[in-house]
């Protein structure tokens, strides 16, 4: 499975790992690990896969290319929800959520780490991204 | 009154929405409005602030304004351009320095949400690539969080955009002057939930100017009507909430907004229950409602039944966005904090005609925006 960064998640065991960064000064934690200069501050951490949703919304236009790889033709779009996930003692993440049924979504949700197909690259392989789904 | 007191004695606006004018020009229309409402001319203006984000530097006005040998120093300070530049004017004339200057801002933008670039935002790729890197997703999460938290309503930010647009269409500068009604807002398309279309601002073009004098240059002008009492910036905190964030810190903190709230009402000496007039940053209907609050006038949640009562619109006890806003006005981001004081201007002069509020005394205008910065300015007799 192609992923967008092993920095930001991978799968072990099966089972999806999201990565954050531990600041070494005061032991804060931030998402994505930081890159470049900055990563020196932090430790490479794995978050919680459980969370509870702390607000969400539903993207039901196509967003424009660049940046977004997603299909984003009025035929091929499909409105999705991104939303924040509280992760206990830990981060707020901003993440893709999948649901069947938007009018379903509450905040304060239980909600647990999965991966999403999201694009596919030039050769039509599919990218991976991190996502939340209803517990 | 100390003698360092700084007072607006002009003002100008070029009328917001879409034109075939440039930006720059749009900028120099204002400037001229200004000068002619202050009864000076070009040579003796003593310093110039001016910025636009989109529409290149303000100094090349001078071609066109005249070649004075004037100081003129741009301004780039994001969304708060405008306010970052009427700081600046109002420091030079209280440090004692000059008697008369100009604050100036002016854009124009594409049509359309505004592009991001992740690399440019210092962002990883695949935030933009996954979906997530959109302004309206961000003011939808803010939104759909504090009216779960705070019990406000779907209903209430339809409030906010029909009350918008009913204000414009009193408003000359205005650009979407036709009213809206409740329902065709309230049926319109759902861009980001639980904002829909007539909720969101657009960019657009537009300029505005403002002429800054000492009290003794405002005595010979025949122009105190418009002291400035306290003016502002301030940035974001630790734990504040802004766009463009893969991660929030769980510990929550305040915003930009409520720092320089508080600042700008500690140097006028004044609180919320002074203020007669209020324009507040509504890039969306639910910043109008939130901005109510972290500008100290009222306490979270109570915006509900404030909209339900009319009490911002012009009429009622707190009139809110008297030209519209920014969702009637659309945001050309240079110039937009300075129509808002361009407004408190006219209010406060008591020349606003149809959208005149009743006796104002003191006004109050607050704009907000990326990367988290917020420019407050508290304005009358």
């Amino acid at each position: 499975m192609r992923l967008i960064s092993e920095n930001v998640v991978s799968v072990q065991d099966g089972m999806p790992v999201l990565f954050g960064g531990k600041s070494k000064g005061t032991g804060e934690i931030v998402f994505p690990y930081p890159e470049g200069a900055e990563r020196e501050r932090y430790e490479k951490v794995k978050l919680k896969s459980e969370g509870a949703l702390w607000s969400y919304t539903i993207q039901r236009f196509p967003p424009k290319n660049p940046p977004y790889l997603g299909p984003n033709t009025p035929d091929t779009f499909e409105p999705f929800a991104v939303g924040y996930i509280e992760l206990p003692k830990e981060v707020i993440v901003e993440t893709r959520i999948v649901s069947e049924d938007f009018s379903k979504l509450k905040v304060g949700q239980a909600m647990r780490l999965t991966t999403i197909p999201f694009a596919e690259d030039e050769q039509g392989t599919p990218l991976h991204t991190y996502a939340f789904e209803p517990i | 009154m100390s003698k360092n007191d700084v007072y607006i004695v002009g003002a100008g606006i070029h009328p917001f929405g879409r034109h075939d004018l440039s930006g720059l020009d749009q900028g120099v229309f204002a400037v001229r409005e200004a000068l002619q409402d202050a009864s000076l001319d070009w040579p003796s203006i003593q310093f110039a602030f001016g910025g636009s984000s989109a529409a290149g530097a303000a100094d090349a006005m001078l071609p066109r304004l005249g070649l004075t040998g004037t100081q003129f120093i741009n301004i780039d300070n994001g969304c708060a351009t405008g306010g970052s530049a009427l700081l600046s004017g109002y420091w030079a004339i209280k440090s004692g320095e000059f008697d008369v200057g100009i604050v100036t801002g002016f854009d124009k933008h594409p049509r359309g949400a505004f592009n991001a670039d992740p690399e440019e935002n210092g962002l990883p790729m695949w935030y933009g690539e996954t979906g997530m890197m959109m302004t309206t997703q961000i003011f939808a999460m803010k939104i759909r969080r504090y009216m779960d938290q705070f019990g406000i309503s779907e209903e209430s930010l339809g409030r906010v955009s029909e009350k918008a647009f009913e204000n414009a269409a009193t408003a000359p500068h205005a650009w979407r002057r036709q009213p809206v009604d409740f329902d065709t807002i309230m049926s319109s398309q759902m861009l980001s939930d639980p904002l829909r279309k007539f909720m969101f601002c657009s960019p657009a073009e537009g300029g505005a100017a403002l002429i800054l004098a000492s009290e003794k240059k405002a005595r010979e002008l025949g122009r105190t009507e418009c002291r400035i009492h306290g003016a502002a910036v301030r940035t974001r905190p630790e734990g504040s909430f802004e766009v463009f964030a893969p991660s929030l810190s769980v510990k929550r903190g305040q915003s930009p907004t409520e720092l320089a709230s508080v600042a700008a009402f500690e140097m006028a000496g004044l609180g919320p229950d002074d203020i007669d007039v209020a324009q507040l940053q509504d890039t969306e209907s639910g910043a109008e409602i939130m901005h109510m609050a972290e500008n100290g006038f009222c306490k979270d949640g109570e915006q509900e039944q404030m909209l339900l009562d009319g009490e911002t619109k012009l009429d009622g006890r707190l009139p809110v966005n008297t030209d519209g806003g920014c969702l009637a006005c659309g945001e050309p981001i240079g110039a937009s904090g300075l129509r808002q004081v361009y407004e408190n201007v006219i209010q406060v002069r008591g020349s606003a005609g149809d959208r005149q509020v009743e006796d104002v005394q003191i006004a109050y205008s607050q704009v907000y925006g990326a990367p988290g910065l917020s420019a407050v300015c508290v304005i009358g007799a």
